[in-house]
């Protein structure tokens, strides 16, 4: 299958080894990926924070951008939720109908990385080795606006040598919220203070998600306080192998070193 | 901490008047949260309520096999009285006046207030008898009472809590969540015996003797009422029925002993037939208390000789109502029904309690609902609710009408950067931020000088080989720096390291 | 028909002006909105089955509620017993209409309609009769009609023995509400008064009834 990799502002400027990781996973699996390279961002951040009329050009271009593709992946709850959810509204309250049509039968065709490898590649398990012990937070936008319930959980319980160890309290928000974690930052901060007990608590070496936002949060907290626990994205154990000299995370790292 | 804003409405005809009354605080959000975030007691006992309040709901939606049959029910029954909104009220006026009531009409808080204070100096009582209700709380009622001389008694038992102890309501169900046990038992202490109930002096702060303590004093208040004011869950149009949803008892009391009873309602509160109790009687209670079905559920139709008050007012109050119901989007926000799921689930609400938002509606809906009945006005109070929330979605799951909250914070953000805009507070820095990011992301060029620009935090990161992080930013940045890392950026971002190696 | 608020005669009065404002917010075209029922209106069984009994029972106990089961003829004896162990012999009131022999033996003041709320305080309990009963919630619902009396008095007293024929044990919320005429005053009780008022812990006994004794009459 051809995919086309819809990267995210945020992995592509910061995370790389995250899309590098989706990359890896999917052409592991026998597909092609491409990288339609006009792309840029969705726009979600202009739409939850009240810019709607800066967000419409972005939600045009993102549109217009990943047209001509039968299947996009993009290794984001949130990204995947703001096409699918948002982007439809932001051009019908703008009045543009059309605009609304071509982005619905966008947000048809793109899919999530667990979605994608689950429910359209049928795949669960994708030929990883992973020996640590891991514990994965479902993000809020993967959960309840996509509703991937425990598609991530399949994925990583085939993941050899990977313990996975449940997290208390899971389904709660970790705080990001994206511009909320800058105008209501002690909220946030009080939030994330929870979810960083909890994930300390489960003696797991990796907290993983499918969000790098939230990871970002979550593991930037994690370093504050010198926890010890780093964070991963889902790809990046999805995308490691025992193979010697793979290449995991975009970057030549001896298998079992992460970030 | 709450401002009152007791301002008659004369405008337009059609005009509608922002709801004034117990809707919003004097602080924006952010610093009211602050505040409340640094009272561990507060945060203490919120979060071990509301943790017990979930699983609750939890267990008992769990048994039910056509919920979600019935919360789509709820939504398009709701939305279909919007809709036929003056249909409905003439018919509940009509069917409560046939039925031996009165019905009155209030345009705003301070209308309501009068009428009530009227209808109760018209019995000769310097007293009422008050079942909770939130449309009595939003309007200050008891305030406007007192101001008139006569006292207003709080039966419910959070209430009671609430008003002895000199506080404001902190949820919609339990106004006293935010007191645990033994801070109960302190202000029963204090209070009770200055108003003739006299305490044991062995008064433990075990739930089930401060609910008898509570009992006690209120009976004789109870015995000797002759006036009752109370809100409504339900008024079903077809019928002129309204419905008190309960469970301690004090609303069976203070709707069939009193002589005159007086229900102050949002004209949203109405439903089409008398069947359409069957959604809503299953919906409520187990989204609220978690229960299968709460103690007491009481329905009144007008006067019934010889049974309960003989003298029944209803009173209609828009109070902002209406501005919300102009909006297509935030209008849903009408569709509440009070339960309190969407607080007992927030992660905001959990952390910060209900003080925060300053209205009488705290939570989810309150950041929905008090800046829709107020308007956003650019004080940065009310207007700065709808970010109040990380978009979550939590409360959209539970929320028994389908409400969907953050769809709607969503759009009062747009609106109140439309509104700064329009009145000329834009550009703010974050507007131009925003207006600089738009730029770069419509143009693949423009977004690859901006992400080389976003390369200078590699000048700031600091620490060892592979760990270093970038602790410090200045401000609005500083919000992240203060207590997360953020990670170095890469020297080479992706689409660099795909166009170097010749892939497309 | 409605009453006018205080002093607005010079401007139009506030019924009119809110449903002005309604109207013009909802515009010239309100949607139309479908109301859909896909839920369950009637149970899979029927009112009066044995399943349903036993259910009603559960969720009765479940939330505080005594239940005893008694035939037709056994009420007088079960209701009698019931107040002697729970009453202490005390008095109790009755709707004018219950049935004479269900408290034969009792110390029973039958209510004139006369009785005040400081009186009914005065008293240790009361027996009625039920209008219909719902097994899944755990619910009864007195309607005021025959045996049941007016509100005040499954009210005030702390005792309430109620008995409940097994034909008027319907499974659902919906078979509930079709069997009721709105009209008539209604209460429906679930177990005995309780709050969640204190850290959201259900605590039974507040206002109304502390405590609530079912008689469930079979066969
Ligand atoms: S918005 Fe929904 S969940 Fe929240 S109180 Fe209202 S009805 Fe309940």
């Amino acid at each position: 299958m051809r995919i086309a990799l819809f990267v995210t502002c945020l992995a592509d400027t910061l995370y790389p080894s995250v899309a590098r990781a989706t990359v890896t996973v999917l052409e592991r699996l026998g597909h092609e990926v491409v990288f339609p390279p006009g792309q840029t961002c969705c726009g979600q951040m202009h739409v939850n924070t009240g810019y709607q009329a800066d967000a419409l050009p972005v939600v045009r271009h993102h549109v217009e951008v990943f047209e001509p593709y039968d299947a996009v992946v993009a290794p984001s709850g949130s990204c995947v939720g703001s096409v699918r959810h948002q982007h439809a509204r932001v051009a019908r309250r703008a009045g543009d109908e059309a605009l609304a049509r071509r982005a619905e039968a966008g947000a048809a065709r793109t899919y999530e990385l667990s979605e994608l490898l689950v429910d359209v590649l049928g795949v669960e398990d994708v030929g990883a080795s992973f020996p640590h012990r891991v514990t994965y937070h479902p993000t809020c936008h993967s959960l309840r606006m996509l509703r991937v319930d425990d598609k991530p959980l399949r994925l990583l319980r085939n993941v050899r040598g990977l313990e996975l160890v449940e997290l208390p309290s899971a389904e709660s928000c970790c705080g990001f919220g994206g511009t909320f974690a800058l105008k209501n930052a002690d909220t946030s901060t009080a939030m994330l203070a929870d979810k960083m007990r909890h994930v300390v608590g489960t003696g797991a070496e990796i907290c993983t998600a499918g969000d790098s936002s939230c990871l970002m949060h979550i593991g930037g907290g994690l370093s504050r306080l010198r926890s010890g626990v780093r964070t991963l994205h889902l790809a990046e154990i999805l995308a490691a192998t025992d193979d010697p000299g793979a290449e995991v995370a975009g970057q030549t790292v001896p298998v079992g070193v992460v970030r | 901490m709450t401002t009152f804003l007791g301002i008659p409405s004369v405008g337009a005809p059609v005009r509608s008047s922002p709801g004034v009354g117990h809707l919003q605080g004097s602080e924006s959000f952010p610093t009211a949260a602050r505040r409340a975030l640094g009272d561990s007691q507060l945060r203490s006992n919120i979060g071990r309520a509301t943790t017990t309040i979930r699983g609750k709901r939890a267990r008992v939606v769990g048994e039910v096999p056509d919920w979600e049959e019935l919360r789509e029910a709820g939504r398009t029954l709701k939305a279909s009285t919007m809709a036929r909104l003056p249909e409905l009220l003439g018919q509940l006026e009509e069917q409560v006046t046939a039925a031996g009531g009165t019905v009155h009409w209030a345009r705003d808080a301070a209308e309501a207030n009068a009428i009530v204070t009227r209808l109760v100096q018209a019995t000769g009582a310097d007293e009422v008898v008050k079942v909770k209700s939130m449309a009595t709380q939003e309007i200050g009622l008891n305030e406007a009472l007192e101001a008139a001389g006569i006292s207003a008694w709080e039966t419910d038992l959070a209430e009671l809590i609430v008003q002895l102890g000199h506080d404001l309501p902190s949820h919609i169900l339990v106004p006293a969540i935010h007191r645990n046990r033994s801070e109960i038992r302190e202000i029963f202490r204090r209070e009770m015996p200055g108003l003739g109930t006299e305490l044991p002096p062995d008064l433990t702060d075990e739930p089930r003797e401060l609910a008898m303590t509570a009992r006690r004093h209120l009976r004789r208040t109870f015995l000797r009422a002759q006036v009752a004011i109370s809100g409504a869950n339900f008024a079903v149009a077809e019928t002129g029925t309204l419905s008190v949803v309960e469970s301690e008892g004090n609303g069976r009391m203070c709707l069939t002993l009193p002589r005159t009873l007086i229900t102050v309602m949002g004209i949203e509160k109405v439903v089409p037939t008398w069947q359409d109790l069957e959604v809503f009687l299953q919906l409520l209670p187990r989204s609220s208390t978690g229960e299968r079905m709460n103690p007491y559920t009481s329905m009144w139709t007008g006067v019934t000789p010889g049974d309960g008050p003989q003298e029944v007012h209803l009173v209609l109050l828009d109070n902002g109502r209406t501005a919300v119901l102009a909006d297509e989007v935030g209008r849903e926000a009408l569709h509440c029904i009070r339960c309190s799921a969407c607080l007992n689930v927030c992660p905001v609400y959990e952390r910060t309690g209900g003080h925060a938002y300053g209205s009488v509606y705290p939570g989810p809906i309150g950041a929905v609902l008090s800046p829709q009945l107020t308007g956003m006005t650019g004080d940065a109070v009310n207007d700065s609710l709808p970010y109040a929330s990380s978009l979550c979605g939590a409360c959209y799951d539970v929320c028994p009408v389908k409400i969907d909250i953050p769809s709607i914070l969503v759009e009062l953000r747009a609106q109140h950067v439309e509104a700064a805009a329009a009145s000329g507070r834009l550009p703010t820095p974050e507007a131009a931020l925003m207006k600089a990011a738009a730029v770069s992301m419509t143009s693949p060029f423009r977004w690859r000088l901006a992400q080389r620009a976003s390369r200078l935090g590699r000048l700031l990161a600091r620490g060892r080989d592979g760990q270093r992080r970038i602790r410090s930013l200045p401000p609005p940045l500083s919000g992240w720096t203060g207590t997360r890392d953020l990670p170095e950026p890469p020297a080479e971002t992706f689409r660099e390291s795909w166009a170097r190696e010749g892939r497309s | 028909m409605s009453a006018a608020a205080d002093g607005t005669a010079a401007v139009p009065d506030a019924r009119s002006e809110v449903m002005a404002r309604i109207r013009s917010a909802l515009g010239e075209h309100p949607p139309v909105v479908e109301v859909t029922r896909g839920y369950r209106t009637s149970g899979e069984h029927r009112p009066g089955a044995a399943e349903l009994l036993d259910l009603l029972q559960d969720r009765l106990v479940d939330y505080k509620a005594g239940v005893t089961r008694s035939t037709a003829d056994q009420v007088p004896a079960t209701v009698g017993g019931l107040l002697e162990r729970l009453a202490g012999g005390g008095r109790v009131v009755v709707p004018p209409d219950l049935p004479g022999d269900w408290t034969a033996g009792a110390d029973v003041l039958r209510d004139d309609g006369a009785l005040t709320s400081a009186e009914l305080d005065r008293v240790a309990g009361v027996v009625t009769a039920c209008a219909v009963a719902v097994a899944e919630t755990g619910t009864i619902v007195l309607d005021a009609g025959s045996g049941q009396g007016r509100r005040a008095l499954s009210l005030v007293p702390d005792l309430h023995v109620c008995v409940v024929r097994a034909d008027q044990v319907v499974q659902t919320v919906p078979e509930a509400v079709a069997r009721l005429e709105p009209r008539r005053p209604l209460t429906w009780i679930s177990g005995p008064s309780a709050t969640s008022d204190i850290e959201l812990n259900r605590v039974e006994g507040v206002h109304g009834p502390r405590t609530l004794e079912v008689v469930l009459v079979t066969g």
